[in-house]
């Protein structure tokens, strides 16, 4: 079990880079925002925009697969000319989560094991989950809408990777070194990566349907963004996506706990708040499922769950006495 | 005067005769009360409310983790301690009100899953419903011309969804020129499934609460430790444990290995990098012994439990002599670690002393130095420079013959030797060096300093069903998650065939490729118009293309496949209502 500094420190250095990147990409995605704010000002553009400005939430169409489609092929035509920042700050996304991507690796290769053995290195595998996540989801769809708010939280991340949890490259505490590592943290990673975007596109689903009951009259680059009930079919499939991925996390973890300190469940605090998240989150995914409670009541569930996430992650990890101190700081 | 008149309204409105409600009596109360219980509703919030009921355990110290922190938190907050344990706030995941809401839980979880598997097995024995008189009013519906007969058509069209693995209500239930069938059952098995393994976890958790044990036992280098239910330092049963009866074998730790980090700097200087024990076992006075290497994540399995090494310390090996040179105590005796520099604490207890006995309490630190304001303290975990640091008692060290801690003196029938200057006699020892004791009393020795190793031996009847729930109640969940439950329904209509005369000609049917002949001599100009419509449960933005490709299948079955233009009404998609 070698440690190489040198190899430690490029990570690091890429590291800084991607923070650098990913903020140009996120000033390119609020550029991108701020543009098509502006467009829809322009009555020529507007006439063929048919954005639901507060109007019936159902598009002609909404039905057809894939669902955000149709609304959003229209947004994205009519405002083609001006969505620039937009490719850049893609393109920019791209290149910050290579070098997430290799730092994590080469923090890998420099300590000889998996690159999550503490909260470094965790939120660096973490950022990078959930960069190349956004990314494998906007092949397949056009999310340049959603770019500002991962970009956002993934730069915060970052900056308190390098900063704040920063820990020197060094080999593992004897508990940590079994398979299990591997197989419980990396899904974990996964799930809070899925959870994050879910978060993302809760909040502005949220913020949507205020828009379009005509709550809320600021914030027009909402108008950019799909119709709430698209934002809502995207976050429940997150979420969807998400929970199982987390169940087996909790599960990993037990079978490991039972392997390292033989017993599969002694209410730790990290256990307690990966339990309370997978409440949280099964309470969400039961008041989808309930008639009475509203779409807005389930999905401020869910973000209580991410909240849930947060505290486990930071509060737990850094302050609370258990058997999972291995922040490293 | 606009308020005077409201409030005359709402008056009128009390007045009113209440609503007649249905008498209940005991029974129907009790069916209220089980309906409540069970509703979805509940079920939320008791789901909420186990989330907020868990988090005091994460917050507080708990007894079942760590006793010593809680008698520590309530030594320090005097005024509110005693309030936050009456309320079981440091036993919280055994306290009742914690108890209550998982039952309660339970309940709601067992009322939900019985009736729900009763009806799904009808569901599943009776198959598909009846196809709907209106299809129109489907949220998503087609219609299509195919030149076929409704026979041959209605037959394309079971194939093509039986293929699609959708289950079909028998044709004979007298449901003339309809189709109906359902897919996506197996979600309603996973729910099940999920909801039934939950009750399995919970039945495991159980077993293990009431069959379940562990016992945990200091062994210092050198020493064996045999299974019996007085060997182990600490044992906690479950109340159906006969602790006579607990497996027989025993553990002899050869030599228990530790390294510390001492090339990084900062937070994980120090941090320890490898624990290994090398141990000797056997498992009954027959049985051979088997040399067994015993670390962190790997234990042993020993008569059907499980040893696990989760500590480790060390044991200096004291000798303490009278003022003939008698050997009055040697062994390597434990002290426990206080930190991670592994500053222990310990107390060497010489009962064989006379005509008092003689106890000596203090600190055990592997590389000791001075601190200006801390005093002595260790400042690296391994033993660079060990001193034992030591204040001595004398007196009657068990008054009462009450058990106590072997890791702490209780000083209560006994008084504190002073050094000839008045000052409380203080020994500092490093290995190998031998202190006299002051007044004839002897002297005490630092032979050397062993390891311990901190074995904990589980128990748990209910392990291999825990886990056997919770893959099943993940299995479970992903198919409760990915499988749509869709119905698709069709009626067929044969239409005459003069009203379409224009289209036979212009769609001419490929007469060798998808080969049947069927249809082709009869009458190669019937046609049959067939509307189709599909339902799901919940939100389901594919049921429309879903339904496309059961008509292009179908298409393709008859043999129509690219034949013809676009038929006309093949635009009238429906969209879903919401």
């Amino acid at each position: 079990m070698t440690v190489n500094p040198l190899l430690a420190q490029y990570a690091n250095i890429a590291a800084y880079s991607a923070i650098l990147v990913l903020a140009a990409a996120m000033v390119g995605f609020v550029v991108d925002l701020a543009r098509s704010a502006a467009r829809q000002l322009t009555p020529a553009t507007a006439a063929r925009v048919p954005v639901p400005a507060g109007g019936s939430a159902t598009q002609p169409g909404a039905g057809a697969d894939p669902g955000a489609a149709p609304s959003e092929t229209v947004v994205g035509e009519a405002l083609q000319g001006s969505r620039q920042a937009a490719g850049i700050a893609i393109a920019l996304t791209w290149l910050g989560a290579s070098l997430i991507v290799a730092a994590a690796i080469l923090r890998g290769v420099a300590v000889s094991r998996v690159p999550w053995g503490n909260m470094f290195e965790f939120s660096l595998t973490g950022s990078a989950a959930v960069t190349v996540a956004y990314l494998g989801l906007s092949l397949r769809r056009d999310m340049r809408w959603l770019g500002t708010f991962v970009v956002a939280p993934v730069v915060l991340m970052l900056g308190l990777a390098v900063t704040v949890f920063y820990t020197e490259a060094s080999p593992l505490l004897p508990s940590l070194r079994s398979f299990w590592l591997v197989i419980h943290v990396s899904i974990a990673i996964v799930s809070v990566a899925l959870f994050t975007l879910a978060a993302a596109v809760t909040v502005l689903q949220l913020a949507q349907s205020r828009r379009e009951r005509n709550l809320v009259r600021r914030g027009r680059f909402m108008n950019a963004l799909p119709d709430a009930d698209t934002l809502d079919r995207l976050g429940h499939g997150l979420h969807v996506a998400a929970f199982p991925l987390w169940t087996f996390t909790l599960i990993a973890g037990a079978i490991w706990a039972q392997k390292a300190w033989g017993a599969y469940w002694q209410w730790d605090p990290k256990e307690v708040w990966t339990f309370i998240i997978w409440v949280v989150y099964a309470a969400y995914l039961h008041a989808r499922a309930t008639s009475g409670w509203t779409t807005r009541s389930a999905n401020l569930i869910a973000l209580a769950g991410y909240g849930c996430i947060i505290i486990n992650y930071t509060i737990v990890n850094m302050y609370f006495v258990g058997m999972h101190s291995y922040s490293g700081m | 005067m606009a308020t005077t008149q409201a409030q005359t309204r709402a008056a009128d409105a009390r007045d009113e005769p209440p609503i007649t409600q249905p008498r209940l009596g005991p029974v129907g109360w009790a069916r209220w009360a089980w309906r409540q219980l069970t509703s979805m509703r509940t079920a939320l919030l008791l789901l909420l409310l186990l989330a907020v009921a868990a988090i005091p355990g994460s917050v507080l110290p708990q007894r079942n983790i760590d006793a010593g922190r809680v008698t520590d938190y309530l030594a320090r907050h005097t005024t509110i301690g005693p309030g936050l344990d009456r309320l079981s706030l440091f036993d919280v995941y055994a306290s009742p009100w914690f108890a209550s809401v998982y039952l309660l839980l339970l309940v709601s979880l067992v009322g939900c899953v019985v009736p729900r598997s009763r009806a799904h097995w009808e569901a599943m024995r009776t198959g598909p419903p009846r196809t709907p008189a209106r299809l129109t009013r489907l949220p998503v519906h087609t219609e299509v011309i195919v030149e076929a007969g409704p026979e041959e058509v209605a037959a394309a069209l079971r194939g093509v969804l039986r293929r699609r693995r959708y289950r079909l209500r028998r044709a004979a239930d007298g449901d003339g020129g309809a189709v109906s069938a359902q897919r996506g059952q197996l979600r309603e098995t996973g729910n099940l499934l999920f909801h039934t393994a939950l009750i399995v976890v919970i039945a495991a958790v159980g077993a293990r609460y009431l069959w379940g044990w562990r016992g945990d036992v200091i062994v210092p280098a050198g020493q064996t430790f045999a299974s019996t239910a007085s060997g182990y330092g600490t044992l906690s049963p479950g109340p159906f444990v006969d602790t006579g009866a607990l497996p027989p074998f025993s553990v002899r730790v050869d030599s228990m290995d530790v390294t510390f980090e001492d090339q990084a700097s900062g937070a994980q200087f120090g941090a320890p990098r490898d624990f290994i024990a090398d141990t000797t076992t056997t498992t009954g006075p027959a049985a051979a012994p088997v040399r067994q290497r015993l670390t962190v994540n790997h234990p042993l399995s020993l008569s059907g439990t499980s040893v696990f090494l989760l500590g480790n310390g060390y044991a200096p090996v004291v000798t303490v002599r009278d003022k003939q040179g008698n050997i009055l105590y040697r062994e390597p005796t434990p002290f426990l670690p206080q930190d991670n520099n592994y500053r222990s604490v310990g107390a060497i207890k010489v009962s064989a002393a006379a005509p008092k006995q003689l106890g000596f309490t203090g600190m055990f630190l592997p590389t000791a130095t001075i601190d200006p304001t801390a005093g002595p303290v260790s400042v690296f975990p391994d033993t660079r420079a060990p001193a034992l640091v030591l204040t001595m008692f004398e007196g009657e060290m068990f008054p009462g013959g009450r058990p106590q801690s072997v890791y702490s003196l209780n000083t209560a029938g006994m008084t504190q030797v002073r050094s000839p200057d008045g000052q409380p006699l203080r020994l500092w020892l490093t290995p190998g060096k031998t202190v006299t004791l002051p007044g004839g009393r002897g002297s005490i020795t630092l032979e050397g300093v062993e390891r311990f190793a901190g074995l904990s031996v589980r128990y748990d009847p209910g392990k291999g069903l825990a886990l056997v729930g919770a893959l099943s109640a993940l299995g479970g969940l992903v198919l409760s998650l990915t499988i749509r439950r869709r119905r698709v329904f069709a009626r067929l209509e044969p239409l005459t065939v003069g009203a379409v005369d224009e289209h036979a000609s212009n769609s001419a049917r490929p007469a060798s490729a998808a080969g049947p002949a069927f249809g082709q001599g009869a009458d190669s100009r019937l046609r049959t118009k067939v509307v189709l419509a599909g339902i799901s449960k919940g939100v389901d933005p594919g049921l429309a293309s879903e339904l496309d490709r059961v008509v292009a299948h179908l298409r393709k079955t008859l043999g129509l496949a690219k034949a013809g233009p676009e038929p006309p009404s093949q635009a009238g998609l429906g969209h879903p209502r919401e």
